[in-house]
Formats: structure tokens, C-alpha cells, sequence
């Protein structure tokens, strides 16, 4: 059966797209990660897109709902590799996918969740 | 080039939304659009051919390459025999839905080509055509 692999990076998820999925397959995809996260207790997500050639609104939904359903399980979710063309479609399509974090690519998008998890951290001891 | 100007290609399962705009990308890169008109008219396809499986019940989407003069362009038309639309102005607002989408498609489709012409009639189908010009 056709899935998409979830990685396990140290205390981060990294989900890479590499083909042009259906919409069972994204809505899978989003099932995977959530049990994921849950099973791992990852604390960031890495959703790497820089294969993808368009990005209509269903997979935008979908990676709007992995962005907030992650949060509710304590996972950060970052979206990385964004083609600028596929970037220019999403905003004239109306998607300015509000609430997701994005990075330029896997690396950046680690950087940044690190800072964002460890940023949670210093809130705890301090308060 | 491919020498065929016309063709179609079903839309009965999810699995052929992902044909069609696989056929559009094919299409365009053949007509030489630029990366970011072909990412827009393959998306723009990709809302449509969503559109005419889950509301329309299936159908199928028509393509043609159209020269005018020296100008070259797309145009796909998306037909299907479902319940139609019965509120056309609501159907054209941003963020409305009958479904459970977004409500983006058909408005963010408009958005992403040059023309855009819809026609449906209640218990008769809906057709949309888009143009989109190199």
C-alpha cells in the first residue's frame, strides 16, 4: 500500500513528499504523523515539500490541520523546501496558510525548531 | 510538440485528479509556460477536477490548445452531471462551502488564470472553462 514515510531524526519527525499524492494519501499521511507524535512524544515536525510541484487547497488544509493538530500534542510543525512558484499559486489561490511555520529548508527548519522548543523550555523555568 | 490540440480525461476517482494535472503539467510544458504559469493552471486544474468528482459526482475535464494569432494558450473545460450550483453569487465567495473544503477552489481557480467562465443549472451539471494564455 502506497504511504509516506515518517522519519525518525533524534527528537524531531522529517516527513519528506516526494510525489504528487491523492487525497486519501494526504489524509493518511495526517493520521500516520498525529499517531506519530503521540507514540514518539516528538516535541518538532519537519514537513519537507521541496519536491512538490503544486500545492492546491486540499494539501494546503492538510498541512494547516498537521500544523495545529500538532500543537494540541505538543509538537511544533515546520513546512520547508516551498518551490517560489508553488509559494506565488498558494497566495494568489487565497492559502496564506496562517499559523504555519516555514523555513527555507530542512536545515533552517531544524534551526528553527530547535530554538522554538528550547524557547518553551527557558518559559518553564522561568515561570 | 505534441500533435494532438485536443483531449480529455475522466474524472471518476481521486486517483484521476492526479492524471489531470499530471495531462496539464504535460501540456503546458509542451506549450512552454513559464514555471509559474504552469504551477498556476495545474493548480487552478487540480481545484476543478476536485470539484467535479466531489460535488459534481464525476465527469470529465476537456483540453485544448488554442493559437490566436501569434498568442498560445490552454483552455480546459471541467463538466459534470452533478446537482449543479443553485446560489452562484454564494458559490463565488471567498471561503464558502457546501461541502467540508476550504471554499477556495472555485473562487482561487478564477484567481490563477486569465479566463474564467462558469455555467450551471440545478439538477443539470456545472461547467467550467478557464483560458490561460503563454
Amino acid at each position: 500500500m502506497e504511504k509516506i514515510p515518517i522519519l525518525r531524526m533524534g527528537e524531531f519527525l522529517l516527513v519528506t513528499i516526494q510525489i504528487d499524492m491523492h487525497d486519501q494519501l494526504a489524509l493518511k499521511l495526517q493520521d500516520d504523523l498525529s499517531n506519530a507524535i503521540q507514540k514518539n512524544a516528538t516535541k518538532g515536525v519537519l514537513i519537507d515539500i521541496s519536491s512538490l510541484e503544486m500545492v492546491d487547497s486540499f494539501i494546503g488544509r492538510m498541512v494547516a490541520d498537521i500544523s495545529g493538530m500538532g500543537k494540541i500534542l505538543g509538537a511544533e510543525t515546520i513546512l520547508v523546501g516551498m518551490q517560489p512558484a508553488v509559494a506565488i499559486t498558494l497566495v494568489e489561490l487565497g492559502l496564506s496558510l496562517p499559523g504555519v511555520a516555514t523555513a527555507l529548508n530542512v536545515e533552517r527548519g531544524m534551526a528553527l525548531l530547535r530554538r522554538k522548543i528550547d524557547a518553551d523550555g527557558a518559559d518553564v523555568v522561568t515561570h | 510538440m505534441s500533435s494532438l490540440t485536443k483531449g480529455e480525461s475522466p474524472l471518476r476517482s481521486e486517483h484521476d485528479i492526479v492524471l489531470a494535472r499530471q495531462q496539464v503539467r504535460r501540456l503546458t510544458q509542451e506549450l512552454k509556460f513559464s514555471l509559474v504559469d504552469q504551477t498556476k493552471m495545474v493548480t487552478a486544474a487540480s481545484e476543478l477536477a476536485r470539484n467535479a468528482l466531489i460535488y459534481g459526482r464525476g465527469g470529465a475535464m476537456y483540453w485544448e490548445v488554442l493559437q490566436v494569432e501569434s498568442r498560445t494558450g490552454l483552455k480546459l473545460l471541467f463538466a459534470d452531471e452533478g446537482p449543479g450550483i443553485a446560489n452562484m453569487d454564494l458559490a463565488m465567495t471567498d471561503g464558502w462551502t457546501s461541502g467540508n473544503g476550504l471554499g477556495m477552489g472555485l473562487t482561487g481557480a478564477k484567481r490563477l488564470v486569465n479566463e474564467f467562465e462558469i455555467d450551471s443549472k440545478v439538477n443539470g451539471g456545472t461547467r467550467v472553462t478557464i483560458t490561460r494564455w503563454k
